[in-house]
């Protein structure tokens, strides 16, 4: 068991990755950044790392920080990724910032073994607590942005993904809830600022 | 400040080589120049391929001219291509006219310059060339071999032609096959050359080169490599004097003057011949020639890459650099593709430099720590 990625500590969902990673796999990044993530593991898991990142910028300086990144676009698909060619497929918390987010998913699946999905919980107290007491959209530690600019726009919660797997026939192989660094085990809908899906067809 | 010491370009003279039409050139010569020191097991070389007009000396400060080389704002100490680091090498290309053998060259079966009886070379053939170089200086595997615009065209021919002894390949503002576009500009150039009586079927060497021809094809290409943006950012609508009514014909406008005088300078520079013949060899090149497909010119290639387009370029626009790109994640190789923001046009390789090599530095030094 590796020690929780010190570095990787303003993004707590990076560590339960960190951790669900295989060392030695195949690993894509979906709108991986600065390649931080990847970075990470290619250093301590020794992973083959590819990334793709739609910022120019951000593209940069995932190439520049030595990861094989790539400018594209989530919504075009995943189309010209062979299947079957990663370990794991990795979506962290741009799940509801996607068009599609169902046929990413099915697309992660097809090119890899196991997808890995984290996305913040839209059934967290805090969010029910803005919107039932103050009737305004919620800004919280897992949502900081102004109903204006906020890149998102699917809101989900815990109970609304373990929906949708069973729908789409997702295999569910792990999964964990955090608040912080902090791991959620009971009423992970209500108390979960982010969740982490390990899935498999 | 580093104190940079003047380099010198080197000749070495090979039997001779055949080339993809069945011809056979020899004796043939390569002028390269190299910065930076080759280590003990020879892993961190890295040869620089140079674009249509470049030469090998693309680093450093000429001994002979006392100018700087074509890249030197990314070859050096601390630089993109960090010659405290690496072994950079580059070499005028085959068909050229800056110290390789090519059309302005004797032939040693009649004593006289080729001219036109030069036979046709492809990319492959500079890339042949290249790797008898690479091998002459006891470089087994490249670390990296990098270009762009038609040097971008020679690395992927190295990736192709030779997967084992290349490491990681870098192609900027490049593409696998010209456009009918890029064909249409390079057209017009040779049409300049030959419709300049000077030209006389490339037999001018004892006489008058066509200094008007090759001045006009050099003028087309300026503008190509330019952007609209740069160009009204460089020129506006500036004028050299006082602007008249009546029509003059003398340069009136600041981009007529800077054209007149790069088509000029470039004529004391180059050979109209290598213009005919290397444009040639750009327009004929097609990766997926001879294959059932791109995808399939990839099917054996090892080699890491990094692909970079630039915004702005119209003349190589960033779609030619996704088809590479796709096609290689296709065959799932290693790429990586950034498409960075310049407002330079396709002169943005040589000048617009500070996020490129951010990119070619952290790219080296990851491939270089694989090695290690």
């Amino acid at each position: 068991m590796t020690t929780t990625p010190a570095a990787l500590a303003d993004r707590s969902d990076f560590a339960v990755i960190g951790r669900l990673v295989a060392p030695g796999s195949r690993v894509l990044d979906l709108g991986c950044g600065e390649g931080e993530l990847l970075a990470w593991l290619k250093q301590h898991k020794n992973v083959t790392a590819r990334g793709v990142e739609i910022s120019p910028t951000q593209v940069r300086h995932a190439i520049a920080r030595g990861v094989s990144a790539f400018q594209g676009d989530l919504n075009e698909g995943l189309a010209d990724f062979p299947d079957g060619v990663f370990d794991y497929v990795i979506l962290s918390q741009t799940l509801q910032e996607i068009r599609d987010p169902v046929r990413v998913i099915h697309d992660m699946l097809r090119v890899g073994k196991h997808a890995i999905v984290s996305f913040p919980n839209f059934g967290h107290w805090h969010v029910r607590r803005t919107m039932l007491f103050r009737g305004r959209s919620p800004r919280t530690r897992a949502f900081p942005y102004e109903w204006y600019e906020t890149p998102n726009i699917h809101f989900l919660s815990v109970s609304d993904f373990e929906t949708l797997a069973a729908q789409e026939k997702f295999v569910v192989e792990h999964r964990e809830f955090l608040t912080g660094q902090r791991r959620i085990g009971l009423l992970p809908n209500l108390r979960a600022e982010v969740a982490v899906f390990l899935l498999t067809r | 400040m580093t104190v940079t010491c003047p380099v010198q370009t080197q000749v070495v003279r090979f039997d001779g080589i055949d080339l993809d039409n069945g011809a056979r050139i020899a004796p043939v010569e390569a002028a390269y120049e190299s910065y930076g020191t080759l280590n003990a097991e020879g892993s961190n070389a890295i040869l620089i391929t140079h674009a249509f007009s470049g030469d090998a000396h693309a680093a450093g400060i000429s001994e002979e001219t006392g100018k700087p080389g074509w890249w030197d704002n990314s070859i050096g100490p601390g630089l993109a291509f960090d010659t405290d680091k690496y072994f950079v090498f580059c070499s005028n290309i085959l068909g050229g006219c800056q110290g390789t053998t090519g059309p302005s060259s004797i032939d040693p079966k009649t004593g006289s310059p080729w001219g036109m009886s030069f036979p046709a070379v492809t990319v492959g053939d500079m890339v042949r060339l290249q790797k008898m170089l690479a091998e002459h200086l006891g470089i087994r595997q490249l670390l990296a071999v990098a270009g762009g615009s038609m040097g971008g065209m020679q690395v992927l021919e190295w990736a192709v032609s030779y997967p084992d002894s290349v490491r990681a390949a870098i192609v900027i503002a490049s593409t696998a096959r010209h456009s009918a576009q890029q064909i249409a500009f390079n057209e017009v150039g040779r049409q300049a050359i030959l419709a300049d009586p000077d030209w006389n079927g490339g037999d001018y060497y004892s006489g008058n080169p066509p200094a008007r021809g090759l001045a006009v094809a050099r003028m087309v290409g300026h503008i190509t490599y330019m952007s609209d943006g740069s160009m009204r950012e460089k020129f506006g609508r500036r004028r050299k004097g006082k602007s008249t009514t009546s029509l003059d014909l003398e340069p009136e406008f600041e981009v007529e003057s800077y054209l007149r005088y790069r088509g000029h300078q470039f004529v004391t520079r180059f050979d109209a011949n290598s213009y005919i013949y290397i444009t040639k060899a750009m327009d004929t090149f097609d990766l997926s020639e001879g294959r059932e497909s791109l995808s399939a010119a990839f099917r054996d290639v090892t080699t890491r890459f990094l692909v970079i387009s630039f915004t702005s370029d119209w003349l190589y626009p960033s779609y030619q650099a996704q088809e590479i790109v796709r096609t290689l994640r296709r065959r799932n190789h290693d790429v990586a593709y950034c498409e960075l923001p310049s407002t330079y046009g396709h002169d943005a390789f040589l000048v617009d430099i500070a996020d490129q090599t951010e990119l070619i530095r952290g790219f080296l030094a990851s491939t270089a720590a694989e090695i290690e």
